[in-house]
């Protein structure tokens, strides 16, 4: 194993983002905080209770994914594209490095860096939203787990996109949409019938599901569903990412 | 002596059909200073790109300091430094980040004598600090060596190591190549100035859509593919060629003073003695006469020509 190489490419990304705090730590604390000021604090006191939980507290979990989910994406795509784009990725191919130990340098500091933004944001929150975690380990798990997958899945992006558009339209287009139809405001059972049905087919429905029991002990989902679902989304992107190194795609000609 | 690469039946052959190498087979020994000669889209990147493991190969098979690339791929590159034609750099990082970097992605631990000597040896301590992008091209291609050389290779890939340097730069990078063989480390190059593989190189490559068709020690390939020209300024100009030269390798100059004489290094002795002797024996008179070699570049245009 190549420590030191796994070792200089995770210090490599965690100096990028020492050097860009404001746009990797910055400027998503402050967009998720004001979804808390506008939905947890102004209207958030106006509307009704879900699952007798105040409804600026319900939406923490969601809202904590939002960033979770955008951030680990755009951290590791960019992490991984942009030697692509400057060419300095012939230095990672010629080096001892196996890709196990290229992914985990990469990935590893696109998810520490969404874990530590997704603690902040949840600090943050509490300026905002008064909030319990009921079952933090659980809690823990979902931040960190989900953090790892979706840092892995847009490690694949980076991988595959060929210039900086599609480095955004996988999350802008895809996952977005897909985190403000998965429960984030609200709980699915609200939805009528058919919806509900419709909305099992989002993969976000069982993280957020997940990440607000692991807060207060409800979920749409049952969490062993929803701990599945990750599981198996996370077992999804390595084995691409295996096939991806094995075949050279977008990286070896 | 076991080589330092070895290249053994090479193909490649690229997604869309093109075959860029065919049936390459070379051997490069230790401590050499091998120059990588061929046209533009000849196959010299993609020759080292296989073998520092950027390419796939085709079929064939490539060791490096022993270790086969493929199969023990991580050997085989701990072994090899590569410095691009590219000077693909990051542009936010300091020297030394930068410089450190390399050193850790090859499996080295950190050793900052070594980093300090490698930017000192290379003129860029003073620059240590800067970002890469505040750095002139020179200087950036000079980062480029130093990350090459961060973790001790024993073999060293310079891909076009000058392009678009100026002429002190390059005279700088030749003295370290120099430097780096008396300290045993094997270095290939690849160039388009031909007069680099002149001065440097112990033995020469000449690469031709994607075959190899000369390896040769380089004094030997001057001495048996070189031509001499030999120049004989007449006192009285001449019309044409006289009758008992005609079968010679001989010109006439346009204003008739000068006779060229064209002969292969080999056929000195007995060629220009029975030219001399034949100008002597018809009354030709001659009061000067000059001798040029041919460069390594006229041989290379005439092989890669031929």
């Amino acid at each position: 194993m190549n420590f030191f190489g796994i070792r200089a490419i995770y210090n490599f990304e965690m100096a990028r983002m020492r050097r860009t705090l404001m746009q990797s730590v910055a400027s998503p604390v402050i967009s998720t905080s004001l979804y808390f000021v506008v939905f947890g604090s102004a209207i958030g006191s106006r509307m009704g209770a879900i699952d007798n939980i105040s409804y600026g507290a319900y939406i923490i979990p969601g809202l904590v994914m939002l960033s979770l989910l955008m951030q680990s994406i755009s951290n590791a795509s960019f992490g991984i594209y942009m030697p692509k784009f400057s060419g300095t990725i012939y230095e990672v191919l010629s080096a001892p490095v196996s890709y196990v130990e290229v992914v985990l340098g990469y990935v590893g500091a696109a998810a520490t860096k969404s874990v530590i933004l997704g603690l902040i944001i949840l600090a943050t929150a509490k300026l905002f939203v008064d909030y319990s975690v009921l079952h933090p380990f659980w809690m823990f798990f979902f931040l960190v787990v989900t953090s790892i997958t979706f840092s892995l899945f847009g490690f694949i992006i980076g991988i595959w996109a060929d210039g900086f558009e599609k480095l955004q339209i996988i999350p802008m287009m895809i996952v977005t949409p897909l985190v403000f139809l998965g429960g984030t405001f609200y709980s699915i059972d609200m939805l009528p019938e058919i919806w509900q049905t419709i909305s099992l087919f989002n993969p976000v429905v069982y993280l957020i599901s997940g990440f607000r029991w692991a807060f207060y002990g409800v979920s749409d989902i049952h969490v062993g569903i929803s701990a599945g679902m990750i599981l198996l989304f996370l077992t999804a992107c390595m084995a691409t990412i295996w096939w991806i190194f094995k075949t050279g795609y977008r990286l070896r000609s | 002596m076991q080589p330092d690469i070895s290249v053994k039946h090479l193909n490649k052959v690229y997604a869309d059909g093109f075959q860029a190498l065919k049936d390459i087979n070379l051997d490069i020994t230790p401590g050499e200073i091998f120059a990588l000669l061929g046209p533009n889209g000849a196959g010299k990147t993609t020759l080292i790109s296989i073998i520092c493991g950027i390419v796939n190969l085709s079929s064939g098979e490539v060791k490096a300091a022993g270790h086969d690339i493929v199969r023990d791929y991580r050997k085989a590159r701990e072994s090899i430094g590569l410095v691009p034609q590219e000077l693909n750099t990051d542009s936010f990082e300091t020297v030394w980040d930068a410089v450190s970097f390399s050193r850790g992605l090859f499996g080295k631990a950190p050793k900052p004598s070594h980093i300090k000597k490698v930017l000192k040896d290379l003129s860029l301590w003073d620059k240590r600090d800067n970002r890469i992008m505040s750095l002139s091209g020179g200087m950036k291609r000079r980062v480029m060596i130093a990350k090459a050389l961060s973790h001790e290779p024993r073999i060293l890939f310079l891909d076009e190591p000058t392009a678009g340097v100026d002429v002190e730069l390059r005279r700088d990078m030749w003295e370290m190549v120099r430097h780096l063989r008396e300290d045993g480390v094997t270095i290939i190059l690849t160039t388009h100035y031909i007069e680099e593989a002149e001065e440097m190189a112990d033995r020469i490559g000449v690469i031709r859509q994607g075959e190899i068709i000369l390896v040769e020690d380089k004094d030997r390939l001057m001495s048996k593919l070189g031509k001499k020209e030999l120049r004989l300024q007449l006192h009285s100009p001449l019309e044409k060629v006289p009758g008992e030269l005609v079968l010679e390798p001989i010109e006439l100059s346009d204003d008739g003073y000068e006779l060229i004489y064209t002969f292969d290094s080999q056929q000195e002795q007995a060629g220009v003695a029975r030219l001399l002797r034949t100008l002597g024996d018809i009354g030709i008179d001659y009061r000067d006469l000059k001798t040029r070699e041919s460069s390594l570049e006229e041989i290379f245009v005439g092989l890669v020509h031929e």
